[in-house]
């Protein structure tokens, strides 16, 4: 202990005893805390006893004390969750009842249905096709108006509920063969005619072209004569301006060369039928939705002039 | 190191000196009179007013409520008569609150702090709560007989009886408040049935608690310690503005007088100190100017009362400017001079604003369109190479009649709109509710455009009036790396 413990020095203005601290002649008085502030402290001291009754506190071997509310972040949870789903009810047993065209035609529902469908989006599409559905290389944007396996409502929905090329036996299944690899054509073959389908788009590419005939004779037969595809097979349109992979040249060559078998898991027992026909309908809101049998609305979106395909 | 030596100490013995000035509790004196007359009338209307407005009705038609003063939270709108405030115009109320300001500097700079000592909430409830004290346990002498008072049944049920009155008062107040809030015919059903929400329960008991704080126990602190108005009101004062004077000249010296006697080589003041007693801040008027003074007047209606009963001539203390009561004889009838660059400046002001107001409110549209270019994704390619852009639509409606609104794009060349959401919309119809916001999701497609973003412009019009409304907005082509 130093020494200025020893003799207590009284301030002579104040009065007060200092505690022998000192700065550039500025000393420090040992007031006592105020009254006031140390009733505040009691008082909260007494307040806090109530927590340790109230809510869980004191560790123990087999978890911590219960508490007389019986509160925990986890019931605290449940019961948000019920609340949640309480609120939602209302919209849900409506929404399980009506069928996609009466959805379609309802606002509340609608609004229930693209909320609902977009926060379902997010939690498991967003992954692949992005938190705005536009996609990415190989994952194809849901918001344009090109569709490899449809665009309208039922298209969608079997598509969300089987997958592409999934382990499910009702998945829809199409190969692009791999021309190159596998030995269907010489690499200069490939080489031609990736070159022609690459001038498809701009129409440069004509029935002159050295890889007209091999279009015809390999590709024709799912991408159509003209190269504008079909839906039952998942046969993209060439002609178009939107390429999945990419529409440079090189990429068009790996394609034929390699081909491609991109993979959309199914859905249908993995998410509930509610929420996959809320996913079915955010996905046809994103802009690119087609009119179809059972959502019988020429308004309704943009109509593909060979949608029938 | 310099040592700095302490300030010599006190006589030895002495106590040391305390920092904290204890609160001395006042007891103003019960006085009658000019000003005091003015007071209850103030006190009177602004109650009224504060108890009485939220109780107007005002037909708005069956889409909105019929309150005239309501400040709808959770509909987010503000009705005042026949103005009704959106949040988007929150605005106004900028505008009003500056023109209060102005104007609370208008009245000071020509007639010192009237709004402290006649209009200000904490003045007319502090008022209040001591006429309550005054008619419970009597005058300034008795008040303080019963403070000294051991505890006795007397000091019981006066004291009890005055506190019953307080939170009787600040109740209603808080109650009174709430009314502003919610519509008045239905909150007094809830009330009488005890039904209010947590909110308005919450509200009230603060209210009630603040009030009966605020004007039983802090009273005249507020003024001096709390309000930030009572310090900077003396910036406003200049030598023309009118202010609570004690005369000086005439007043010195001061001391005692024997009836009959002369005036010769006395002061009229008699040193009666009527006007620290009736002071509901506790100072004494006679040191001149004071930061605590409220400018109430009380103290000029107990001296004119005293001066009457010595037959001298009244105003001693008397509302006057800094200028007349210091100057000798010669410019004691000089008239107040109100013209004076700061009135001028701060008139100007008010009506400048004053003008704003009116100005928006006249050409306030009926409906107002926003536009929010969607951001995930920024475009859209289509399969035809045009480029598709995504926009929230956002109608307001502002009338109270159901609207039906076309839009359409300026400043991009073939440019298609396509609106989605349930059922058939087309961008020529696109109906809003009265007095709602209409949401639609608007696709806009076009050909690639050069420029990107391009500027882009909105233009929605009302299909029934023809009035129309702009938003301007851009159209992205190209994804920028």
């Amino acid at each position: 202990m130093t020494d200025h413990h020893n003799h207590q020095e009284i301030d002579e203005i104040s009065g007060v005893e200092t505690t022998g601290h000192e700065w550039d002649g500025l000393k420090e008085l040992n007031n006592p805390a105020p009254r006031w502030w140390l009733w505040v402290f009691y008082v909260c001291v007494i307040w806090s006893v109530g927590y340790w009754i109230i809510y869980p506190a004191w560790p123990t071997f087999g978890g911590a004390t219960k508490g007389t509310a019986g509160w925990t972040q986890f019931t605290k949870l449940e019961r948000e969750q019920a609340e949640i789903a309480a609120r939602q009810t209302q919209y849900l047993g409506r929404f399980h009842e009506a069928s996609l065209e009466d959805i379609m035609n309802d606002p509340e529902l609608y609004s229930f249905a693209t909320a609902g469908g977009a926060s379902a989006f997010k939690d498991n599409c967003a992954t692949c096709h992005g938190t705005g559905g536009a996609g990415g290389k190989g994952y194809p944007n849901l918001n344009d108006d090109e569709w490899l396996w449809g665009g309208r409502i039922e298209d969608i929905y079997q598509t969300l509920l089987y997958g592409i090329r999934a382990p499910h036996d009702d998945t829809r299944i199409s190969q692009m063969p791999a021309f190159g690899r596998d030995g269907l054509l010489t690499r200069a073959q490939v080489m031609t005619v990736a070159d022609y389908v690459s001038g498809l788009a701009s129409a440069s590419s004509g029935n002159d072209h050295p890889g007209y005939t091999i279009f015809q004779e390999k590709c024709a037969s799912c991408h159509g004569p003209e190269g504008k595809g079909n839906r039952d097979f998942g046969a993209p349109n060439l002609t178009d301006a939107i390429w999945l992979y990419g529409e440079s040249k090189d990429v068009i060559f790996r394609t034929v060369y390699d081909g491609r078998a991109g993979v959309m898991p199914y859905w249908k027992g993995r998410l509930d039928d509610d929420t996959l026909r809320q996913l079915t309908i955010y996905v046809h809101s994103l802009g690119g939705g087609e009119a179809g049998e059972s959502v019988n609305d020429s308004d309704f979106g943009p109509t593909i002039p060979d949608a029938g395909q | 190191m310099t040592q700095i030596s302490a300030p010599p100490s006190p006589m030895p013995g002495n106590k040391p000196v305390k920092f904290f000035a204890r609160r001395e509790k006042i007891y103003p004196r019960k006085v009658s009179g000019h000003y005091r007359r003015l007071k209850w009338l103030a006190m009177i209307v602004t109650l009224a007013i504060y108890y009485l407005a939220p109780l107007i009705r005002w037909d708005r038609g069956s889409q909105a409520p019929d309150q005239a003063i309501l400040i709808d939270l959770p509909a987010r709108r503000a009705y005042w008569f026949f103005i009704e405030i959106w949040p988007q115009e929150v605005y106004y109320l900028t505008a009003i609150l500056v023109f209060a300001a102005i104007a609370l500097f208008f009245v000071t700079s020509l007639l010192g702090r009237v709004w402290c000592g006649y209009f200000c909430p904490q003045t007319v409830w502090t008022d209040l709560y001591i006429a309550v004290e005054h008619w419970v346990q009597g005058d300034r002498v008795a008040r303080q007989r019963l403070d000294k008072m051991p505890l006795c049944l007397e000091k019981i049920w006066k004291k009890g009886l005055t506190h019953f009155l307080w939170l009787l008062i600040a109740f209603c107040t808080g109650g009174a408040f709430v009314f502003y809030f919610n519509d008045a015919p239905t909150l007094w059903q809830q009330l009488l049935s005890f039904e209010v929400s947590h909110t308005v329960s919450g509200f009230i008991a603060a209210l009630t608690f603040s009030t009966y704080i605020m004007a039983g126990y802090a009273r005249e602190q507020v003024c001096t310690y709390m309000c930030p108005y009572a310090r900077f009101q003396a910036a406003m004062f200049d030598k023309d503005t009118l202010i609570i004077g004690y005369d000086p000249v005439r007043g010195e010296p001061r001391g005692k007088h024997k009836a009959g006697t002369s005036w010769e080589g006395h002061g009229h003041c008699i040193d009666c100190t009527a006007c620290v007693q009736v002071c509901p801040t506790g100072i004494d008027i006679r040191k001149g100017l004071q930061m605590e003074c409220i400018a109430c007047g009380l103290c000029v209606d107990a001296c004119n009362d005293i001066m009457d009963k010595i037959n001298l001539p009244r105003g001693l203390i008397r509302y006057d400017t800094e200028q007349r009561i210091e100057s000798k004889d010669s410019a004691k009838n000089q008239s107040p001079r109100i013209w004076r660059p700061r009135t001028f400046y701060y008139l100007t002001i008010l009506c400048l604003v004053a003008g704003l107001v009116i100005y928006g409110q006249l050409n306030r549209k009926p409906f107002e369109l926003h536009a929010l270019h969607s951001r995930n994704p920024l475009m859209v390619k289509l399969a035809d190479g045009q480029i598709r852009n995504g926009y929230e639509i956002k109608i307001l409606n502002k009338t109270h009649e159901d609207g039906s609104f076309s839009l359409r794009v300026e400043n991009l060349q073939d440019a298609h709109i396509e609106i989605r959401g349930a059922g058939h919309l087309s961008p020529e119809n696109l109906e809003v509710l009265a007095d709602h916001v209409g949401s639609f999701h608007a696709f806009v497609s076009a050909p690639a455009q050069k420029d990107t973003p391009s500027d882009i412009r909105f233009i929605l019009k009302d299909n029934q009036t023809g009035i129309e409304e702009t938003y301007d907005s851009m159209f992205i082509s190209r994804e920028t790396k």
